[in-house]
């Protein structure tokens, strides 16, 4: 029994690489008939694509730059979704971890950077956690809906900081950024010349711990069963309220983190960007890529970063627009989406038909 | 079957790069966040671009930057293509070139916008505030109602320049005129920017002057839609709506562009801080085709345009300094 | 009966349909005849319903034939089976609560006026015509969400009808009614049955189908055992048919005298979810050593009982005292430490988290205590361990320790549910609508569990709709209706008809002394 159940355990995950790969393959074939219909060469676009990442070391470490962010707000969607709540705030929560380390980036001089560092990275992920905990809160004291709060959320957060740079924090004579932080704040680079840092790592690592708190710890036990079953989490006696905060603040932590990373790793300062980064909002189309897992996450990422770089690639080498690696982006998204939907329904239809048990359904249920 | 594949491929490769048979230099752009299309500076850099291919046989190439962190390696992608100058157009881009100048000495860099000291970068600033000035001269005479509207994308310092020119125009012409500001807080969002036309034309204003990219592109549907009247910004935005964008500021990115790779032609490219003003002809107003313009308007915006080209009139660029 | 010498109605052959893992049907053969109540008989997961739902087009069989008036037919969708007559009633109704009866049994099928305007008039005098057709009584112009389950369920059969249907698939049709519509039901059966219509009535319990039925074919894992006459046979013997062995029916219940008070409740107030008052003053008191029957109509205020009693929620007025202490402002969490415990209702939405595994689900209310847990972290391999110590001492048959309890049947996750409850040994345990669904097997196992409580001198309180388990288990009965205990009756001085009488608010209810 044992090994027929490991075997069908990875048999699923198998199923689910196969699903992933195939509905990339089928992106790019969609991407590749716009390309044509362009009138400009898919090959020499996918080539461009893929010697954007592979072709040198210097593509590799830029690919690293694109991805870092991804897995982060990834991650963060991801563990709300966890706990069935939809945080589309990761993007603010991110800004706010940008102003947050690169304020705490130069503000403290004379630190060594084995303190300097952590210090500007929790800076980060606390003002993260603040901002996806107070929609936590919303939701779990009035039970206003997280989706509405995170997306007004990330409005305060666009418009804080950018008055926080044109007024007091204004860094330039003339742009509107912060200072530069200090060197014992940045991340140690890599690959020069490019700018991947060792950012990278503790994305890789921030996967790690989203994992071992999901599957290892009772808080993740507990998150879990709130996400998959509210009303029975209730009933086993877990405090439900309390979860949906804690849930928000972690994710929300996630992506401040993410945003600390690219300050300090990348940027070096804040920048008011007169508008959202989109990796926020890229990182829910991560976390669904990766089915909500943190190696799906990384993979997802991954996928969303080599296509971002690749596409200034193409842009420059094929003359193709950049608008081409939106619709292969979109069109894996959907197919991948369009899979694990059409995969859900068979699943419910050979539940229902295996277990003729009494449902209830025509008590209203609350949504309590 | 993976051979012939192999083989298409690098034949393919070998043809498209093989395409090339201009004579010129390689000039290059990198457009910042907002890409091409928004009617504004990276569509005039990119005409600018497109005459030097004409007139000089350049080769011309543009890459759409999707992200801030996009800057750095799309120009260092560029530099490492072999292009000979490349255009960074936007001041976003200021750290970026800082970073990846100095990597590249033989290649030359543009920078609108802003000002990067390094022997290999021609930085390009405009007198926003000059032509605003004119733009504000021709408002306070248009308007029947004395009422004056502006509309600015985010409070930024550059567009701060915008403000206080157009504010400096208005006053020096007519100091009953009232001003109203409004700021949209983005640059891609026309219903914003409709919105608070709307709000401005409600209290009386019969012209406005916009600063705020593609924000500003619903002021213009705002006038037609109320019958009154606004002025464009940074290209000829008067085309648009010939009838009700009576006249437009212009911001020449497209001869500053042209102009840097004429340079490099002539062997004449050095590493500078231009900054171009009406007198540079780097700014200045278009009229409308579509609508008659008194002369005497003409005359008193060509009058202020002579004090300013010869120093009579300084016009102030921050609030500090109004 | 003569009709079983005609053509069949409908007529199954050798049909075989397997799911990954499952052969829900194999090799089926049944001839369904006009005029008659033929009852499939089955313990969950049998294969019953997958055959009617064949029958009705949802799934397409791996291989055999359905032959409708000795005419092979390919059954592709509900639609094809309306065409041929084939109509059938979901366990749960499809109904829009907010619209008429006229409207509902139209819907669809509306009758128009000049091809554009619906002609409400020619719908409810067609319904009219129909229900009086068959004795069904049901008023065309009342609203869904105003009528009792029992006429939500005449108005799907007319739904039914109203298409044309001649062969009426019954799904569970009893789970949801009280003894009396039970017994409506059955004279609405007849008379469809009289005027040629084919009845086919998916069950697993035997008293409605010796009372319902004239012919009964048995179903086991997948096989049809037998096909016979339902005045040729009786439930022991139907019961060893469906499940294989023999079944007892009535657990032997020793007497025993009750000890102390371990649970008591004080007027007890609580609302509904829509701010309704659901419980209007419950006192009540449950001692060591007995088991407290809750007998009423769904709906009456049983669920909000047994929410208040584990915690789940608020009480406005009164107080809840367990073993003398004053438990009205703990939490669950506190509640379930100090030894209540609960068999939700709703065993899918409450009991489990059917996404989870076993092993998750079994430490479920218990996850934050030793061993499971170890500082901030899960215990992983003492989850395990328990889990599957816990699967094997409830008899819990699964694929596996990993396996989801959503892949369990019901009687299984019952079973889960079960244990996991009483295996933290409580002091009292609340057990709503503990058979709910489940097959002869598996209720024989909660009832045993149940009086096992009573042995070792804890309290139950048991929440049911099943008068007969009511009567077979209880100490001590009570009636609840409309959010009071209107009536407290021992189980040997009272009968399924004085309990019906009694729930329906009838007027017995005014002389029994208030509890």
């Amino acid at each position: 029994m044992t090994i027929n159940e490991t075997s069908a355990k990875t048999g699923h995950q198998l199923e689910r690489l196969w699903i992933s790969l195939a509905a990339v393959g089928l992106a790019l074939a969609v991407g590749a008939v716009v390309i044509i219909w362009a009138g400009r060469s898919p090959l020499l676009a996918y080539y461009a694509l893929w010697d954007a990442t592979f072709g040198s070391w210097r593509g590799f470490g830029e690919a690293l730059v694109s991805i870092t962010p991804l897995i982060f707000t990834g991650l963060s969607v991801a563990f709300a979704f966890r706990t069935g709540l939809f945080n589309i705030g990761a993007e603010g929560q991110l800004i706010m971890g940008q102003m947050g380390a690169a304020v705490a980036g130069y503000a403290f001089a004379g630190l060594p950077a084995a303190v300097h560092v952590p210090l500007a990275l929790l800076s980060g992920a606390l003002l993260g956690a603040l901002w996806g905990g107070i929609p936590g809160v919303l939701k779990a004291r009035l039970g206003a809906h997280e989706v509405i709060n995170t997306i007004m959320m990330n409005y305060i957060a666009l418009y804080f900081t950018h008055y926080l740079v044109i007024g007091p924090l204004k860094g330039h004579s003339y742009l509107p950024v912060t200072k530069q932080v200090l060197d014992s704040a940045k991340l140690w680079r890599f690959i020069p010349p490019t700018r991947a840092n060792i950012g990278v790592f503790a994305a890789l690592f921030m996967a790690l711990v989203v994992y071992f708190i999901l599957w290892r710890t009772t808080l993740g036990y507990e998150c879990r069963a709130v996400g998959l079953n509210p009303d029975a989490a209730e009933y086993a006696g877990i405090n439900v309220s309390h979860k949906l905060v804690v849930s928000m603040m972690i994710s929300g932590g996630l992506a401040g983190m993410g945003g600390a990373v690219q300050v300090l790793g990348v940027q070096h300062r804040f920048y008011d960007m007169f508008g959202f980064t989109g990796y926020g909002f890229d990182g829910i189309a991560v976390a669904l890529l990766g089915n909500n897992h943190p190696l799906g996450v990384i993979a997802g990422a991954s996928l969303f970063g080599i296509l971002a770089r690749g596409s200034q690639n193409m842009q420059s080498m094929a003359q193709v627009p950049r608008q081409i690696i939106g619709i292969v982006q979109a069109a894996v998204v959907i197919f991948v989406t369009g899979e694990y939907a059409v995969r859900r329904f068979l699943e419910r239809r050979r539940i229902s038909v295996s277990a003729n048990d009494f449902v209830s359904t025509t008590s209203g249920r609350d949504s309590r | 079957m993976k051979r012939s594949l192999m083989l298409v491929l690098v034949l393919l490769l070998a043809l498209s790069l093989g395409v090339s048979a201009k004579t010129g230099p390689k000039a290059v752009m990198v457009t910042d966040v907002g890409g091409l299309g928004d009617q504004s500076f990276n569509d005039a850099a990119w005409r600018g671009l497109g005459r030097a291919e004409k007139e000089l046989d350049a080769e011309i190439r543009v890459v759409e930057s999707s992200m801030m962190t996009d800057y750095e390696p799309n120009l260092a992608n560029l530099a490492e293509s072999g292009a000979d100058l490349i255009w960074a157009v936007g001041f976003l881009m200021t750290d970026a070139l800082e970073n990846i100048a100095p990597l590249y000495p033989d290649t030359k860099f543009g920078l609108i916008d802003a000002v990067v000291d390094a022997p290999n970068v021609l930085s390009v600033t405009f007198k926003d505030n000059e032509a605003s000035y004119l733009a504000g001269v021709f408002a306070a005479l248009w308007s029947e109602t004395g009422v004056i509207g502006f509309i600015g994308g985010m409070d930024a310092p550059v567009i701060e320049r915008f403000e206080v020119g157009f504010r400096a125009g208005v006053m020096d012409t007519n100091p009953d005129a009232e001003i109203l500001i409004g700021y949209a807080g983005n640059f891609d969002d026309p219903g914003k920017g409709k919105e608070l036309a709307l709000t401005q034309y409600n209290r009386g204003a019969d012209i406005i002057y916009h600063a705020a990219g593609a924000t500003g592109l619903g002021l213009i549907e705002a006038a037609k839609e109320t019958g009154k009247y606004a002025i464009g910004v940074d290209s000829d935005q008067t085309v648009l709506a010939p009838q009700h964008v009576v006249a437009s500021m212009l911001k020449r990115v497209d001869n500053a562009v042209f102009f840097g790779v004429e340079a490099l032609v002539k062997d004449e490219f050095i590493s500078d801080h231009l900054e171009l003003g009406l007198s540079e002809g780097g700014v200045g107003l278009a009229y409308s085709q579509g609508v008659e313009i008194p002369d005497s308007i003409k005359k008193a915006v060509g009058d202020a345009n002579e004090a300013i080209a010869a120093g009579g009139i300084v016009v102030p660029s921050t609030r500090a300094e109004l | 009966m003569a009709v079983l010498n005609k053509q069949p109605a409908v007529e199954l052959k050798g049909i075989t349909k397997t799911f990954p893992g499952v052969v829900a049907n194999d090799g089926i053969n049944i001839k369904f005849h006009a005029g008659e109540v033929h009852a499939l008989l089955g313990e969950n997961g049998a294969g019953k319903t997958t055959l009617m739902n064949i029958l009705y087009g949802l799934y397409p069989p791996d291989s055999g034939e359905i032959l409708i008036e000795g005419i092979p037919h390919t059954i592709a969708s509900p639609l094809d089976a309306l065409k041929l007559g084939i109509g059938m009633v979901h366990q749960h109704f499809m109904l829009v609560h907010p619209f008429t009866v006229a409207e509902n049994i139209v819907l669809g099928e509306e009758p128009s006026q000049k091809r554009w305007f619906l002609d409400m008039k020619r719908a409810v005098r067609d319904v009219e015509k129909l229900s009086a057709q068959y004795g069904f009584q049901v008023d065309p112009n009342a609203k869904v969400q105003d009528i009792s389950v029992g006429m939500q369920q005449r108005v799907e059969i007319l739904k039914a009808l109203y298409r044309g249907a001649e062969v009426l698939i019954l799904d569970e049709p009893t789970a949801v009614l009280t003894p009396q519509e039970v017994e409506e039901l059955r004279q609405i059966t007849d008379n469809l049955a009289k005027t040629g219509k084919t009845i086919i009535f998916i069950t697993h319990k035997l008293q409605e189908v010796m009372a319902m039925s004239q012919r009964i074919t048995v179903i086991q894992k997948g096989r049809v055992i037998d096909t016979v006459r339902t005045d040729s046979t009786g439930p022991v013997e139907l019961a060893r048919m469906m499940v294989g062995r023999d079944v007892v029916f009535k657990l032997a219940k020793k007497e025993q005298a009750p000890g102390s008070t371990v649970l008591r409740l004080e007027n007890v107030h609580a609302e509904d979810e829509r701010g309704l008052d659901a419980l209007k003053g419950i006192d009540l008191e449950i001692r060591r050593g007995e088991i407290v029957g809750i007998a009423g109509i769904d709906g009456n205020g049983q669920r909000e009982l047994a929410e208040v009693l584990i915690g789940a929620r608020r009480v406005n007025m009164g107080r809840i005292l367990f073993n003398g202490q004053d438990v009205t402002a703990q939490g669950l969490r506190t509640r379930r430490e100090l030894g209540i415990s609960s068999i939700p209702e709703d065993r899918r939405q409450r009991g489990l988290i059917l996404d989870f595994s076993l092993a998750e689900n079994a430490v479920l209310g218990k996850h934050h205590q030793t061993p499971f847990r170890k500082g901030i972290r899960q215990n992983i391999e003492a989850v395990r361990e328990y889990g599957c110590s816990l699967l094997a001492r409830y008899d819990v048959r699964s694929a596996g320790i990993s396996t989801t309890a959503g892949s369990l049947s019901g009687g299984n996750q019952q079973k889960l549910v079960v244990g996991r409850e009483l295996d933290s040994d409580p002091d009292i345990l609340v057990a709503a609508q503990p058979t709910r669904g489940l097959d002869i097997g598996a209720i024989e196992f909660v009832h045993q569990k149940l009086l096992e409580q009573r042995m070792q001198g804890k309290g139950v309180l048991l929440i049911s709709l099943e008068l007969e388990e009511l009567l077979n288990l209880s100490d001590r009965l009570l009636v609840i209706y409309e959010g009071r205990l209107v009536a407290e009756v021992l189980p040997q001085d009272t009968s399924e008809g004085e309990l019906g009488l009694l729930m329906t608010g009838g007027k017995k209810a005014a002389e029994v002394n208030r509890v």
